[in-house]
């Protein structure tokens, strides 16, 4: 655990410091929501109703970019070579990485939240569920994007491939966390905590998938 | 190594290298830009993967046992893979966590590369030779047995330099095998005890200095 949480405090410390999530990708997530609601010109009631999809297409939006950061403090310096010599097992620096991409998202879900309940009026009718949810969700993204950041900066073509590569491996999870969250938010009446428990579940492939192939992807970045 | 052939893309960076290193030396690897030091080191690091031929390093296969390989080696690149948004101490604590080491050993590493005084400095705010010592306390820090040094002398002043020489010998004198890829000859020529001359991928000369010669 020393390690994962070595290379988790060494990215949010990077991020601290060059604030880069905090000052662009944060931003973008809310510029989502508010052209959203310009280009749907819908009225308050449309626009709740469409707010679980649009919270996680925006969640999703800012996560790639969130991700390709993650990726691009390591080959900046080359230190995905450091890394590969420090003889850290793979599933602990995956850890670690998925970690901080995790912590990063939680931040800008929440600040998404209250962008919603103030551009957009949703209210939370059960705020458990929503929570939850949200956690699954955020945790199946950052490990499907941390492995897949990784594998794209292997392919030589990192910055256009990434979305292409993981959007449609997400796409399940966004179907799943929007569900979800019309339960949460109150906006359909569907069986929410079973679309968290099929979160929950892609949420935990991804983490094993990723601990497992973590370090031989790294071996070509 | 007997015969070890590495592939950068399709260009053979190494083609049919042999070479056998004993423990306890220094062995200068000299060659022209091209001729394959660098992907030795890489190779010799467990970095660079084997197309044919069979290389070991300390014992393990450089194949099969990359991380018990790489657990051992120490590697100074041209990159100095440092976090530039991180301060030194920063750096060397990070490092030292991912290797087993302690608070103590970033403190004396930092003490040997006469760094103390800019720990708490971001990378980003240093100069190149101040950077490149900082590179060199995180090899020194992990007190590897086989020290792979590339271009070591390059970007530091004198007092850099001879820190550099300090710590080969230092290494050599606690056991360890130093393999340094240079121009620098006349530099590194003294502290050697074998010159390796690579080009073309292969070693077309290995020689055993008489000490003090």
């Amino acid at each position: 655990m020393r390690e994962i949480w070595a290379v988790a405090r060494k990215d949010l410390r990077i991020e601290a410091r060059s604030k880069v999530v905090a000052t662009q990708v944060l931003p973008f997530a809310l510029i989502i929501l508010v052209l959203f609601g310009l280009a749907l010109d819908a009225d308050r009631s449309t626009l709740r109703a469409f707010t679980p999809g649009l919270f996680w297409v925006a969640t999703l939006f800012a996560a790639i970019l969130a991700i390709q950061r993650s990726v691009s403090v390591e080959t900046s310096s080359s230190a995905f070579e450091a890394l590969r010599l420090s003889g850290t097992p793979g599933w602990k620096l995956f850890g670690g990485k998925a970690l901080a991409v995790a912590l990063q998202l939680v931040a800008i879900e929440a600040v998404l939240a209250i962008g919603v309940v103030v551009l957009y009026r949703s209210s939370f009718a059960d705020p458990v569920l929503v929570v939850t949810a949200a956690l699954a969700a955020t945790v199946a993204i950052a490990a499907a994007g941390s492995l897949y950041g990784v594998l794209a900066v292997g392919m030589g073509v990192r910055d256009t491939i990434l979305p292409m590569l993981l959007l449609p491996i997400l796409a399940p999870v966004l179907v799943a966390a929007t569900r979800a969250f019309d339960d949460g938010l109150g906006t359909a009446a569907v069986n929410g905590w079973s679309w968290c428990g099929l979160l929950g579940l892609f949420a935990l492939i991804y983490v094993v998938i990723g601990s497992a192939a973590y370090a031989v992807v790294i071996e070509d970045a | 190594m007997r015969n070890a052939v590495v592939l950068l893309g399709r260009f053979p960076a190494l083609a049919g290298l042999d070479l056998e290193l004993a423990p306890g030396t220094v062995t200068l690897v000299q060659g022209p830009n091209g001729a394959g030091k660098t992907t030795l080191l890489r190779l010799l690091a467990g970095l660079a993967p084997l197309e044919s031929g069979s290389a070991t390093v300390l014992g393990h296969d450089v194949t099969i046992e990359k991380r018990r390989v790489r657990a051992s080696v120490g590697l100074l690149s041209p990159a100095t893979m440092l976090y530039d948004d991180l301060t030194i101490k920063e750096n060397l604590d990070f490092w030292a966590t991912l290797s087993g080491h302690s608070d103590a050993d970033t403190l004396a590493a930092l003490k040997r590369v006469r760094m103390v005084e800019f720990a708490q400095q971001r990378v980003v705010t240093l100069s190149t030779g101040q950077r490149r010592r900082a590179a060199i306390a995180v090899v020194a820090l992990r007190r590897p047995r086989l020290w792979l040094l590339d271009e070591p002398h390059a970007g530091l002043d004198q007092s850099g330099r001879d820190i550099v020489d300090g710590l080969i010998e230092d290494a050599i004198a606690a056991g360890a095998t130093v393999v340094v890829a240079s121009h620098e000859l006349a530099r590194v020529r003294p502290l050697a005890t074998h010159i390796a001359t690579v080009a073309g991928g292969i070693v077309h000369q290995f020689e055993t200095l008489v000490p003090n010669a």
